[in-house]
């Protein structure tokens, strides 16, 4: 049973490589993530996830870092969404579903002049979490730390900004400016993930875990502890069915997060209906009592 | 004495749309208007360009002898419905503690003084009954006395309140209206938005809006029959 466990892990340094970079990556989602979800802004971490896409397409093929090709792509996405958002009278999904999906067709478009159109694009949006290199882990890492130091610095301001902007603003905290510093944590968030799930995948690894701790925890550090926990064991059980299964890892890890959150969320339902009941049964006998009181 | 408050041919309203205009009030330390008309009216609008969420489009006004929005240590603000009350994973006390984030600024630390206020007004509005709970746990009224507790915890001159009687019961409400009443009694000045007409009782100044000023004076005078036929289409049982 062990060797079934641990086995793939000793044997295989690409695959204790593959862990660590899926750890560091669900460490990072679960600290942006869990703002993602107490804001409601899945939508906008799955159009900044896409909006990658062109960016890391071009770098492919002029041949320079991925990352910085998906990293000037996010900054024109964000920069997008706030215009269109701000100076046109449409619903922010509207223009963030528009932004999305332009900025999609032109990832395939520019990666559709590679050699290896096919190879490149499924690497984009699925993620090579087996590829991954010392190098990788070293900048993945670093935006661990970074997106750390600013969900900490800025821990005021998005718990504000969670509850009500009004309550923001009026707090001395500048809606507009923590908003885009959220945004900048998400963005940098899915630029340092990508390569290990992908662009279609990191949303999840963003909102499952988080989700899942949202649903037990009553404090925004146990939600962001616990998503960690979340996402640290969904990429050790991915991993090991991908490597046992010969599945495509990036999609086990993502697939374990959301059904752990499946489970959980089913365990919550069950329970609020158990209390649900009892508070029936409880009313039922309440009068029954005073019936017996007055007798 | 200086007033806290002065507004001089005020126009608010969203974009360039005009909701009311010629909006004209004093208010000394200590006093309390009371906001009523039915939705739409203009009542938050009015708010919220006192706490300098909304800019004026029009005129002038002055809170604390500045432009507002510019003093958040001093003047608190209660949304109306704060929007993620119901899935926010936070408990009562860290939502009451948020209303020192103003005084505290993005990195200064909590002070035993600012824990020593938090617990203070969760007492006085019985927040500290449920504090160790998440807020979307609570009941309605439970949660908007968190919220209420969350703005005193501020201890600002001026408090600028959108409906904080939502969702309460009568002693709810009557407890909303003591808290109000403590507040004034140290000089805090308080605007307040309402449809209950029984929350205008003891106020300095009341504003019937309906998109207009339809009446302004003291509750006998603004809540006349003549003014709340013009602004709700019936008048108030004698």
């Amino acid at each position: 049973m062990g060797d079934f466990l641990l086995g793939p892990f000793n044997d295989n340094e690409f695959l204790r490589l593959s862990l660590m970079a899926s750890v560091l990556v669900a460490c990072t989602c679960a600290v942006a993530g869990t703002f993602v979800v107490l804001r409601g802004l899945a939508f906008v971490g799955d159009a900044l996830a896409h909006g990658v896409v062109p960016g890391v397409a071009t770098a492919t093929l002029l041949g320079v870092s991925g990352v910085l090709g998906a990293g000037v792509g996010a900054v024109v996405m964000m920069f997008g969404v706030g215009v269109v958002s701000r100076r046109y009278r449409m619903s922010s999904d509207t223009s963030i579903g528009l932004l999305f999906v332009g900025m999609l067709a032109l990832g395939v478009i520019i990666n559709s002049r590679s050699r290896s159109f096919s190879g490149d694009i499924t690497t984009i949006l699925f993620g090579e979490v087996l590829g991954v290199s010392g190098a990788d882990l070293l900048w993945q890492f670093g935006a661990l730390t970074a997106v750390c130091a600013i969900a900490w610095v800025c821990r005021r301001p998005f718990l504000l900004l969670s509850v009500d902007e009004g309550l923001a603003q009026t707090s001395g905290f500048s809606v507009r400016r923590y908003h885009n510093m959220m945004l900048g944590m998400v963005a940098l968030t899915v630029v340092a993930s990508f390569q290990t799930v992908g662009t279609l995948l990191v949303i999840g690894m963003l909102i499952a875990p988080a989700a899942t701790g949202a649903l037990f925890a009553s404090r925004v550090s146990t939600v962001m502890l616990t998503a960690s926990g979340v996402g640290i064991v969904s990429s050790y059980i991915g991993l090991l069915l991908s490597y046992h299964a010969d599945l495509a890892a990036g999609a086990s890890i993502v697939l374990v997060a959301v059904l752990i959150f499946t489970l959980c969320a089913i365990v919550v339902e069950v329970r609020r209906w158990q209390n649900h009941r009892k508070d029936i049964h409880h009313d039922h006998e309440q009068p029954h009592i005073h019936a017996q009181v007055h007798l | 004495m200086s007033a806290n408050i002065v507004a001089s041919s005020l126009a608010v309203g969203y974009g360039h749309r005009p909701i009311i205009s010629g909006v004209e009030f004093t208010l000394e330390p200590g006093a309390l208007m009371v906001l009523i008309g039915t939705n739409g009216s203009g009542k938050s609008t009015l708010l919220k360009t006192l706490a300098g969420l909304l800019t004026a489009q029009s005129g002038s006004v002055q809170v604390l002898g500045a432009e507002p929005g510019t003093l958040p240590a001093r003047v608190a603000y209660l949304p109306q419905h704060p929007v993620s009350s119901h899935s926010l994973p936070l408990r009562v006390h860290d939502v009451v503690a948020m209303g020192r984030f103003a005084h505290r600024g993005l990195l200064r630390r909590t002070t035993a003084h600012d824990t020593s206020i938090v617990i203070d007004v969760m007492k006085r509005t019985g927040a500290d009954e449920f504090s160790a709970r998440a807020l979307r746990d609570l009941s309605g009224g439970q949660q908007q006395r968190t919220h209420l507790a969350q703005v005193l915890a501020r201890q600002a001159e001026v408090l600028l309140l959108d409906e904080p009687t939502a969702g309460l019961d009568i002693n709810g409400r009557q407890a909303v209206a003591d808290l109000i009443s403590q507040e004034r009694s140290r000089g805090v000045t308080v605007v307040m938005a309402t449809h209950e007409l029984g929350d205008a009782e003891g106020a300095d100044i009341v504003m019937l809006l309906a998109q207009r000023v339809v009446a302004q004076g003291t509750p006998a005078h603004a809540l006349s029959d003549a003014a709340l036929r013009e602004c709700f289409g019936f008048t108030q049982p004698h």
